[in-house]
């Protein structure tokens, strides 16, 4: 089942985690207190040029030091430490959370356009795939993922999450079938300056995974919301797609729609099914999507769950359910249920 | 009949039951093989010359007729099975070739058959194809790996990016390549009647477009086979794709020969050969010695045809397939059809039928992979062809990474067919695999094609409910899904290789 829930603040105005772990908490129903987790974006203003990296380490003793070789061989750390957590007598703390600023040594990477990118995505798949007992989930410049297996409320106490700031949050209270009580499993999921948190489950995973393996990302959490991570990261960054028209790729309209279109249209929707035909996600699903700049939400194409929008002032909800957003934001001053396959979409302006 | 080793034993006995028989005489007329007679009141059968084509018993209106398989059948031994000893009669006598009919024949485990699909409960909804959207359209041909777009100045995106011309398809049920000469043409043009009902595509084979199927001509995919017979511009302009054979599943390696008895005046006006003689195409294409031989003629084609028609290229399911499928969609070719080994054929060796080549559904899983694996999985289509049974078989082969099939033997046995595995004697009593008129005028061409749109109606609808209940709505996400397969008692090694898991896990 699972609740999920965004806010991007339009002008860039801070907020602080109070009021999302309070709406995340409103959707306990939706959620089994076996994971749920944050994602927020301009957290980290002091360390905005470094990609902060979050790390599950199993044991630090172990595993850290062969992380740390991986890192200082592809740039520099400028600063890592614990992220700080609180004791809490019912989370039992199964791995040590860690973030580490990182810059990446561009020349490493002379022939890619996005040097620094790839390298810290080639550094989280290896370690990911290679290095047992350490997880990447964090890995974007200025944002943080906190997550672990627990209530939200539980989760948000662990992380202190009430003491960060940023203007987009997204979060998650889940409801596991898969991988239940392992923390990597929880939402949101990163990669680089992306973000998802997902409510239902992507019938067709085994498709977009060869497809997205096929371009070099390597599926590793056992699980169908990072291969949303790593295609619209292939779409947006890599191929250059206008966000709107990453996420018609994904859950593009019926032909029967296409070709009722006017010519033009009908021609770039065709074109995007046949391009992108592998990337197209099936089953029932709502997906919140985040980057510094950006927040989009849709549902897939039938609208087989649900996903309801409100506003307030330059404030951009998403949600689950409207109760979360009114427990977020008592104020809001409109709220609108976007059809099925429509993003609902909000830019920082500032 | 040799005099030493003398008669094998009839392999079929058709007895009349008297009781029954109202002497209407329809088994005598239906029987191509003249196994019935009449004397006096009585039916009198000749079991030899019987090949259970069924056509008797369809027909009887009293069910009078019994035929029976293997009646007299040799001492059973696990080894020199019948087929075996019979071959080493038959060649003991010839010093031949032995030919054999339709596909292998070998109890090979079938690869279908240890597949499963899956289906949704609870955590996602499955979908009812009556009530929602269900979407098979399929395109075949080269895809682009990313669009080219630019940002107008009133903020709406212009496409850059030209696509190559792609087959539209409602459905990813083909019907593959049987040439005029080898099937009738009133089985020709049931098919074409039944693609077209059914918004897909045929195969001419290699023989040419004869004239009354080019009212169907924008269904029909024109082949260019080793022999070239019947190819000029005239006719690679009428169809909707041209396919260059290079190869066959029923017999990877080997050319086909059609007989000169079947060359009669109008096969040998489409095929552009003199009456009464054999055409034989060679193994290999005489101008096609490597691979980039190949390129040079699949661009000769599309530059003949300026470019508007996508070039398919069809290679049989052998041990490399993989890497020749890459090697294919590195050329300008816009699909790749594999051939498996249980592919349906008029007439091959025996020897090459059952024991050369591989099944579809690995050859499948190893060029979808080898192409992911080389990121030019966009460059081509993959059709599957060879053994495709039912609706199930082509969900599991398009989970394996197919993007449409070929259906053969199917086809024909919509039309009648029994699968007698009797095609190359020419005297097929369902006038699909014969030239001779009386056999020929058996189909009716409309009713024919009915039932072949018929069947692939049904197996379109099998489609969609099976999608439904794994709740995908587009054919899309349905392609490469490995993860809606388990493999049944299939051993690790071949596990590895269609990607797929246990049942269980
Ligand atoms: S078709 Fe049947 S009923 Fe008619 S003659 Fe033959 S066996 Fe008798
Ligand atoms: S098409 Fe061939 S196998 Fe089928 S009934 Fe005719 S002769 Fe027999």
């Amino acid at each position: 089942m699972c609740g999920i829930i965004g806010v991007i603040d339009r002008s860039r105005e801070p907020m602080d985690g109070t009021a999302i772990r309070r709406a995340l908490s409103m959707m306990n129903e939706r959620g089994s207190g076996e994971g749920a987790g944050y994602v927020v974006y301009g957290c980290y203003p002091e360390f905005r040029d470094y990609f902060a990296l979050h790390v599950f380490f199993d044991n630090i003793h172990e595993t850290k030091p062969r992380v740390d070789e991986l890192l200082h061989q592809w740039g520099r750390v400028v600063h890592d430490e614990e992220i700080p957590t609180w004791d809490l007598p019912r989370l039992r703390k199964v791995h040590t959370p860690w973030r580490y600023f990182f810059r990446p040594d561009t020349r490493l990477m002379p022939r890619s356009t996005t040097p620094a990118e790839e390298i810290v995505t080639e550094l989280v798949m290896r370690i990911n795939t290679s290095v047992e007992g350490a997880l990447v989930f964090s890995s974007g410049r200025n944002l943080g993922v906190f997550k672990a297996a627990g209530w939200p409320e539980e989760v948000a106490d662990f992380y202190r999450i009430e003491e960060y700031e940023g203007h987009c949050w997204l979060a998650h209270n889940r409801y596991p079938t898969n991988t239940p009580g392992w923390w990597g499993g929880a939402h949101p999921f990163n990669l680089l300056d992306w973000s998802v948190v997902h409510n239902g489950e992507i019938t067709s995973y085994g498709t977009n995974r060869r497809y997205i393996e096929s371009f070099g990302y390597r599926c590793t959490m056992f699980t169908d919301t990072e291969v949303v991570a790593y295609l619209v990261d292939l779409l947006v960054r890599r191929h250059d797609l206008p966000e709107e028209l990453a996420v018609t790729a994904l859950a593009p309209p019926f032909w029967d729609e296409i070709d009722a279109m006017e010519d033009d249209r009908r021609r770039l929707h065709r074109a995007l099914r046949l391009t992108y035909g592998s990337a197209m996600m099936n089953g029932p699903f709502a997906i919140v999507v985040a980057n510094q700049e950006s927040m989009v939400a849709f549902t897939d194409r039938s609208k087989l769950r649900p996903l309801v929008g409100a506003e307030h002032g330059d404030r951009l909800y998403v949600s689950s359910e409207e109760a979360a957003i009114r427990a977020m934001d008592p104020g809001i001053t409109r709220v609108f249920m976007p059809r099925a396959g429509e993003p609902i979409v909000g830019r920082v302006v500032a | 009949m040799s005099p030493s080793i003398g008669s094998l034993p009839p392999k079929y006995r058709v007895t009349v039951d008297p009781d029954r028989c109202m002497l209407c005489g329809r088994c005598v007329e239906n029987c191509a093989y003249g196994a019935f007679r009449r004397e006096g009141d009585r039916i009198l059968t000749n079991s030899r010359v019987c090949t259970a084509c069924h056509r008797c018993v369809a027909f009887c209106p009293r069910d009078a007729i019994d035929v029976v398989e293997r009646p007299l059948d040799y001492r059973s031994h696990p080894v020199w099975t019948r087929g075996v000893r019979e071959a080493i009669y038959n060649q003991a006598r010839t010093g031949k070739i032995v030919l054999a009919g339709m596909g292998n024949a070998l109890d090979y485990p079938m690869i279908f058959d240890r597949l499963v699909l899956d289906a949704c409960q609870v955590t996602n909804p499955s979908i009812d194809p009556l009530r929602e959207p269900m979407e098979l359209r399929t395109y075949l041909g080269k895809k682009p790996q990313r669009l080219e777009l630019a940002r107008r100045g009133d903020g709406e995106v212009e496409l850059l990016t030209e696509l190559s011309p792609n087959l539209c398809l409602e459905t990813p049920i083909m019907i593959g390549h049987m040439s005029y000469g080898a099937i009738s043409l009133n089985a020709q043009l049931a098919l074409a009647k039944g693609v077209t009902a059914a918004g897909t595509f045929m195969g001419t084979g290699e023989g040419g477009l004869p004239e009354p199927l080019r009212p169907y001509q924008d269904h029909m995919i024109v082949q260019v086979a080793s022999g070239r017979f019947g190819v000029d511009i005239d006719y690679l302009e009428r169809g909707a794709a041209i396919e260059i054979k290079i190869g066959q599943g029923a017999k990877p390696g080997i050319g086909g020969h059609l007989p000169g008895e079947k060359v009669d005046e109008a096969v040998s006006k489409t095929r552009m050969i003199p009456v009464g003689s054999d055409a034989i195409s060679p193994a290999p294409h005489h101008d096609i010695y490597s691979i980039e031989d190949l390129a040079q003629l699949v661009r000769s084609l599309k530059e003949a045809t300026e470019w508007k028609k996508p070039v398919f290229v069809k290679i049989a399911a052998v041990h490399n397939v993989a890497a020749i499928a890459a090697g294919i969609a590195r050329s300008s070719a816009d699909a790749v059809v594999v051939d498996g080994f249980r592919g349906g054929t008029g007439a091959a060796p025996r020897v090459f039928r059952d024991h050369v080549g591989i099944p579809v559904e690995a050859a499948v899983a190893a060029v979808d992979a080898k192409l992911r694996r080389q990121g030019i999985r966009n460059e081509v289509s993959v059709i599957a062809s060879g053994g495709i049974r039912e609706s199930t078989d082509v969900a599991k082969i398009i989970a394996l990474g197919a993007d449409a099939v070929y259906i053969g033997t199917a086809a024909l046995v919509a039309l009648g067919c029994r699968v007698c595995g009797n095609c190359y004697r020419g005297l097929c009593p369902w006038g699909i695999a014969t030239q001779r008129q009386d056999l020929v005028d058996r189909i009716d061409p409309e009713a024919g094609g009915l039932q072949v749109s018929n069947l692939i109606h049904g197996w379109t609808l099998e489609l969609m409910e099976l999608m439904g209940a794994a709740g995908i709505n587009s054919i899309e996400s349905l392609r490469g899904n490995r993860d809606r397969l388990r493999g049944y008692m299939i051993d690790q090694a071949l596990m590895d290789v269609l990607d797929v898991r246990s049942v269980g896990a």
